[in-house]
């Protein structure tokens, strides 16, 4: 590895969550809630492949693989939940569901 | 080399994770998703995980942002439907993230505290590779590896119970 760290990699995967995080607390708009919650799982597995690499050691390749498959069926839900709150309110805002509150 | 290539497939990365969100019109933001996950792939290739960013590719850039496209699509929003994006919690939310990236930063300053010179280790032969992923797959993590079938087929019945039309 020429002058690129492993800490290069955790820098930047730091970066990109927090940014990410952002999107999450910032938008309203629940389809971009859920991309930036899949980029936020994207950048954890790149701290995963990073470790790995660092350690010489696969358990982290499989640990992504699995952050995968949960990402895959997390975004899965999460449409099917706007498909539904959409055809109920006509709206993607997410203040509409305060409705939700007990 | 690898340094340019580092720099060059990070600031992508950044960069398609800034469009993310900042964009009002979804379709933009997921085509801005792919940049990053594509740049992300590059990243995995220079940490010599191969198979990963075969994986990345194939299931995000692949699958998922097809979903996310065929979603908006299939929504047929409205003409304005999207305009109440606002920018009054921008100014609490970045203070969260600051102190959420010093937490950070301090994590990877105690790891090399507690690893001290850790540079790379030695790699072994198959690092990387399917046929080295598989098999750590397929023996020491065949019961996670299992399990997430039941997650996957619990997400299967989730989604038809929660998008299937109401008769009412």
């Amino acid at each position: 590895m020429s002058g690129i760290t492993p800490e290069h990699y955790f820098v930047l995967s730091a970066i990109l969550f927090v940014k990410v995080a952002y999107g999450v607390i910032a938008r309203k708009n629940l389809i971009i809630v859920l991309m930036s919650l899949e980029l936020m799982l994207n950048a954890a597995n790149l701290a995963f492949i990073a470790f790995s690499r660092v350690h010489g050691n696969m358990t982290g390749h499989v640990f992504m693989i699995m952050s995968i498959t949960v990402a895959a069926a997390e975004v899965a839900v999460g449409l099917a939940l706007v498909v539904a709150v959409y055809s109920h309110k006509d709206s993607l805002n997410v203040d509409i569901l305060k409705m939700l509150k007990g | 080399m690898e340094t340019v290539l580092f720099y060059l497939f990070a600031a992508l990365a950044v960069a398609g994770a800034l469009l993310v969100i900042v964009h009002k019109n979804p379709v933009s933001s997921a085509v801005s998703l792919v940049l990053t996950l594509f740049a992300t792939a590059v990243l995995f290739v220079l940490l010599s995980a191969h198979f990963a960013a075969a994986i990345q590719i194939l299931v995000y850039a692949g699958a998922i942002m097809v979903l996310f496209l065929f979603t908006v699509m299939f929504l047929n929003l409205k003409p304005g439907a999207l305009d109440f994006d606002s920018k009054n919690m921008a100014f609490k939310g970045s203070l969260i993230l600051a102190g959420l990236f010093f937490v950070g930063y301090f994590a990877i300053l105690a790891y090399n505290m507690a690893f001290p010179g850790g540079s790379t280790a030695a790699l072994p032969e198959d690092f990387g590779t399917v046929e080295g992923v598989g098999m750590m797959l397929f023996t020491d993590y065949l019961l996670p590896f299992e399990l997430t079938s039941v997650l996957i087929l619990a997400a299967i019945i989730g989604v038809v119970a929660i998008a299937k039309r109401r008769e009412s």
